[in-house]
């Protein structure tokens, strides 16, 4: 049973703190690129690159996300177009070509380079962070009511863990995909996978997981390349963000491997190199 | 008079954008002619039905014409040459107008005219006089593209726009090479399965064109 005593659950997004090295008097909500205005342009977050607002595109009825790169007044105005300009192209070359290859991820609606914005469809639902820190919250009660903690193979898993597993399923899946058409995503952390909900994922009363496809999102440091390496470390990223979530999410991320070792061809490999990248992080965290 | 539906870009709404369409043309040829002569009562973006999926296939050229050239930066005279020319995959004009355009042989065809680039308030009159002018000009059987635009893609060609935007997966890493996109055929979540695919091409057609000959 819920009650008043378990905390708030945690809002699935954080935005992202600026970096200390942010320009005072920068951008603030209302600096928008023409043509849009800040009537129609719901902030959503404000990362150290861009800012990304909730809007509409071509019609009332299209929602859609508009990611924009404001100029960086430190950085020389020239030098300074020209990287907003190939990192916008970078990002929505991406994913036209994911799109074009069939893997989920928003489509591309409209862009301008030189003005420095890009628009996305807008994905309805909420992230696999959420639904995982939903289901960290929900933990003691789930043991209270006879669960164990940890998802332990012998055991029948309840319909809200056997939900959870079918959603490491398509990360797994998903990734793999990605991996497969020769992209690697560059920041996999689980705040970059969505997962459908046309309803808008809320905490609903059943607790379980929104059942719709895994988007991929925020691809701005995505790079077009089939490298073990590459992948490997986009793997390892985010088994970081899933350690951080709770210890507990050690199992679920144990079968995005999994599914993802056995979908597509260099998937096996990958996991091998996986070892590597791990060993390094550790010797690199020993010495930091 | 010639059935005329009339939309509005959120983001231009001083530009009406006024959408007609026909079928049964008989004198491509000369509303051809005239657009080649700059005859000036002709200032229509003439479109081949059979490459325009959607109504979004014409909304986003159509923003894009109205920002480029409203800020100086188109690459064509008119704003409705532009919304021809934004249409293409490439940076080419000619291929643009012989692809997108009107042919001498086109039967079915949707003609686009982006207004406000006149007084305040002649809004009505200009749709009026489009529906009358249209009407007067083109030989061919006026339809309604829907108020919401949903008959607009109804004369369309999805072979022709796949290979126009060339919607085969190409090389990537993966095995699935040749694989089309829009093309299961399956119905999924009660939408039917056509729609389905025509969505699904829209919105790679819309990126591709966002990133035309970057
Ligand atoms: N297509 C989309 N549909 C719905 N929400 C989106 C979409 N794209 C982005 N968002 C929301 O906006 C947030 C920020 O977007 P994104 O990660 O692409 O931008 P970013 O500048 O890289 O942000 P950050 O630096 O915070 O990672 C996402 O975490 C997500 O909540
Ligand atoms: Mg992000």
């Amino acid at each position: 049973m819920a009650s008043a005593a378990h905390p708030e659950p945690i809002e699935p997004i954080q935005p992202l703190q600026p970096p200390s090295g942010r320009p005072r008097g920068g951008h603030d909500q209302h600096t928008l690129p023409a043509p849009f205005l800040p009537d129609a342009c719901e902030p959503l977050t404000q990362g150290a690159e861009a800012l990304v607002y909730r809007t509409h595109f071509l019609t009332p009825q299209t929602p859609a996300v508009l990611k924009y790169r404001p100029p960086k007044p430190y950085r020389h105005p020239t030098l300074d177009k020209r990287l907003t300009k190939a990192r916008l192209l970078a990002e929505a070359r991406v994913l036209v070509k994911c799109r074009r290859e069939g893997v989920s991820v928003p489509a591309v609606l409209g862009a301008d380079w030189e003005g420095g914005w890009l628009v996305l469809e807008y994905v309805g639902g909420g992230t696999v962070r959420g639904v995982l820190d939903g289901w960290v919250h929900r933990l003691p009660e789930l043991s209270r009511e006879g669960n164990s903690e940890t998802i332990s193979e012998g055991r029948k898993k309840s319909e809200e863990e056997e939900a959870l597993w079918e959603l490491m399923r398509k990360v797994g899946r998903a990734v793999g995909r990605l991996h497969e058409i020769g992209v690697c995503h560059g920041d996999l952390t689980t705040s970059n996978l969505m997962v459908r909900d046309e309803e808008e994922y809320t905490e609903n009363e059943t607790n379980l997981p929104p059942s719709g496809d895994i988007v991929l999102i925020d691809f701005g440091l995505a790079t077009q390349t089939i490298q073990d390496e590459d992948r490997a470390v986009d793997l390892y990223v985010l088994e970081r963000a899933f350690a951080a979530t709770h210890p507990a999410a050690e199992p679920l991320f144990q079968e995005v491997l999994r599914t993802y070792g056995g979908s597509f061809k260099g998937a096996k490999s990958v996991l091998r190199r996986l070892e590597d990248v791990r060993l390094r992080g550790r010797k690199k965290s020993m010495l930091g | 008079m010639a059935t005329v539906r009339k939309f509005h870009l959120p983001h231009y709404p001083s530009y009406p954008i006024y959408i007609s369409t026909f079928k049964n043309v008989e004198n491509a040829a000369f509303l051809r002619s005239q657009l080649l002569e700059g005859n000036p009562n002709f200032d229509y973006a003439f479109l081949d039905a059979s490459t325009i999926l959607s109504l979004n296939h014409i909304l986003l050229p159509a923003f894009l014409a109205l920002s480029l050239h409203t800020s100086g930066r188109a690459k064509t005279k008119t704003v409705h040459s532009e919304l021809v020319f934004r249409l293409h995959p490439n940076n080419n004009i000619a291929e643009s107008f012989k692809k997108f355009g009107i042919g001498d042989s086109s039967r079915n065809i949707i003609a686009v005219k982006i207004g406000g680039f006149m007084k305040e308030g002649q809004d009505e009159v200009a749709e009026e006089s489009v529906s009358r002018h249209l009407g007067e000009v083109v030989q061919g059987d006026s339809t309604d593209p829907g108020e919401r635009g949903e008959r607009l893609g109804e004369e369309c060609e999805m072979e022709k726009v796949r290979k126009m935007y060339k919607l085969e997966s190409g090389a990537g890493g993966g095995g699935k090479k040749g694989k089309k996109i829009g093309n299961t055929g399956e119905a999924v979540n009660g939408m039917g399965g056509e729609e389905k695919d025509r969505k699904e091409m829209e919105s790679v057609v819309l990126g591709v064109i966002t990133l035309k000959g970057s």
